[in-house]
């Protein structure tokens, strides 16, 4: 057996029984392994590629029970990272049509004009947790909604739909307050 | 967000603990439960069901489906895992239907030539594998419920092998209401009805297990 998979796979089974130190140790090694990884296929130019990185570690997060540790480790993540790989280069091919609604909202002026003398944290505890949470994670902490939809185990659209719900509700509170 | 800010994010998080295979069983418990309810409610027990079991047919038809079913299980749990492999074993389902299919020509072999119609059609051929396809969507809900959270890396094979599991367990149970014994019978309309779910499962899959 070679010495990563000796290493990364003994850090798995740590992380596994709940060291956060070693999970902590075993996701930046990975991170640099699949940064590698993705540069090589899609060009190091390309910002795809930390995307990808990011969203390769979520799913080792939230697909890690379909490690089955009598196999070894390597194996099993390099199958998510290829996986990762193929379905992004898929969604290129698809994209480029859809117009994302959230980023139009982001982008309306009467919101960001209010935003700014507002106090927005007063005007987000408003809303209902939930709503608060993935608006949070996505327009103030930067998640992507694909990274907020594997977070929360909703669907990517139902993130979508509750943030574009959450934008207007927060329009119309501003509206109300500021005629 | 920085990808070092979501390693540190996500290191204190707990791991999901259930395993695949436990995921699975659980989505099959729901489905064997919502199925069984169905059945009672609305097709019924076989009203013979005593004297049914003293005969091998019945016995016949159990095992047809139950055997399909424990061959499918590890073909589902392998597709599972991202590694996707079908553990080679994915033709071992075809044992109990080589069985079955070598009973029914025995039988087709020693009847008249006027019993053959009634051991492949008997009297409820135009329904049987459409009930088989109901009393099965609980089963393929459940799992493809759990599969959501595990990680299929071929979608359409997933979803066939969830298909083809549940539709041996639909079969199952349906053998408590269908009061045909013909091993003709069963061989072509329990398969078919199988086959179908089978089906239904590999276009779910294409279409739901993205992850």
């Amino acid at each position: 057996v070679d010495e990563p998979e000796r290493r990364l796979k003994a850090l798995m089974l740590a992380a596994r029984a709940g060291d956060a130190a070693a999970y902590r140790m075993l996701l930046r090694e990975l991170a640099a392994h699949l940064r590698a990884y993705y540069r090589r296929r899609l060009g190091s130019g390309s910002a795809d590629a930390e995307d990808l990185v990011q969203e390769t570690l979520i799913a080792v997060h939230t697909k890690s029970s379909t490690y089955d540790d009598t196999q070894p480790f390597t194996p099993w993540l390099h199958a998510i990272a290829r996986y990762k790989l193929i379905d992004q280069l898929r969604r290129n091919k698809q994209e480029k049509v859809s117009l994302d609604d959230v980023h139009e909202l982001v982008s309306d002026s009467n919101f960001e004009a209010a935003l700014a003398g507002q106090d927005v944290e007063r005007l987000l505890a408003r809303l209902p947790q939930r709503a608060r949470l993935l608006l949070r994670s996505v327009k103030v902490d930067g998640l992507s909604t694909r990274d907020a939809a594997a977070l929360s185990g909703m669907s990517e659209s139902a993130v979508k739909v509750a943030i574009h719900r959450a934008m207007r509700a927060l329009s119309a509170m501003l509206n109300r307050e500021e005629p | 967000m920085k990808t070092d800010e979501l390693i540190d994010h996500i290191a204190v998080l707990p791991m999901p603990r259930l395993s695949p295979r436990a995921s699975l069983v659980r989505g099959l418990l729901v489905g064997l439960m919502a199925s069984t309810v169905i059945m009672l409610i609305w097709l019924r027990l076989r009203p013979d069901l005593e004297s049914a079991m003293l005969t091998a047919a019945f016995w016949v038809k159990l095992a047809y489906a139950a055997a399909v079913a424990a061959l499918v299980f590890p073909v589902t749990l392998g597709l599972s895992r991202p590694t996707g492999a079908a553990n080679g074993r994915f033709w071992l389902p075809g044992l109990p239907f080589a069985l079955l299919a070598g009973l029914a020509v025995l039988q087709l072999g020693s009847a008249s030539p006027a019993e053959r119609v009634n051991l492949l059609i008997g009297h409820s051929a135009q329904v049987c594998s459409l009930y088989i396809a109901a009393l099965s969507v609980p089963f393929l809900a459940g799992l493809l419920v759990s599969f959501r959270g595990l990680a299929p890396t071929r979608p359409i094979a997933a979803g066939l092998s969830a298909g083809f599991l549940a539709g041996a367990l639909g079969t199952l149970v349906y053998a408590f209401h269908c009061d045909e014994s013909a091993a003709p019978f069963v061989a072509v309309w329990y398969t078919l009805g199988m086959a179908v779910v089978g089906a239904m499962g590999g276009l779910l899959g294409r279409a739901l297990l993205r992850w």
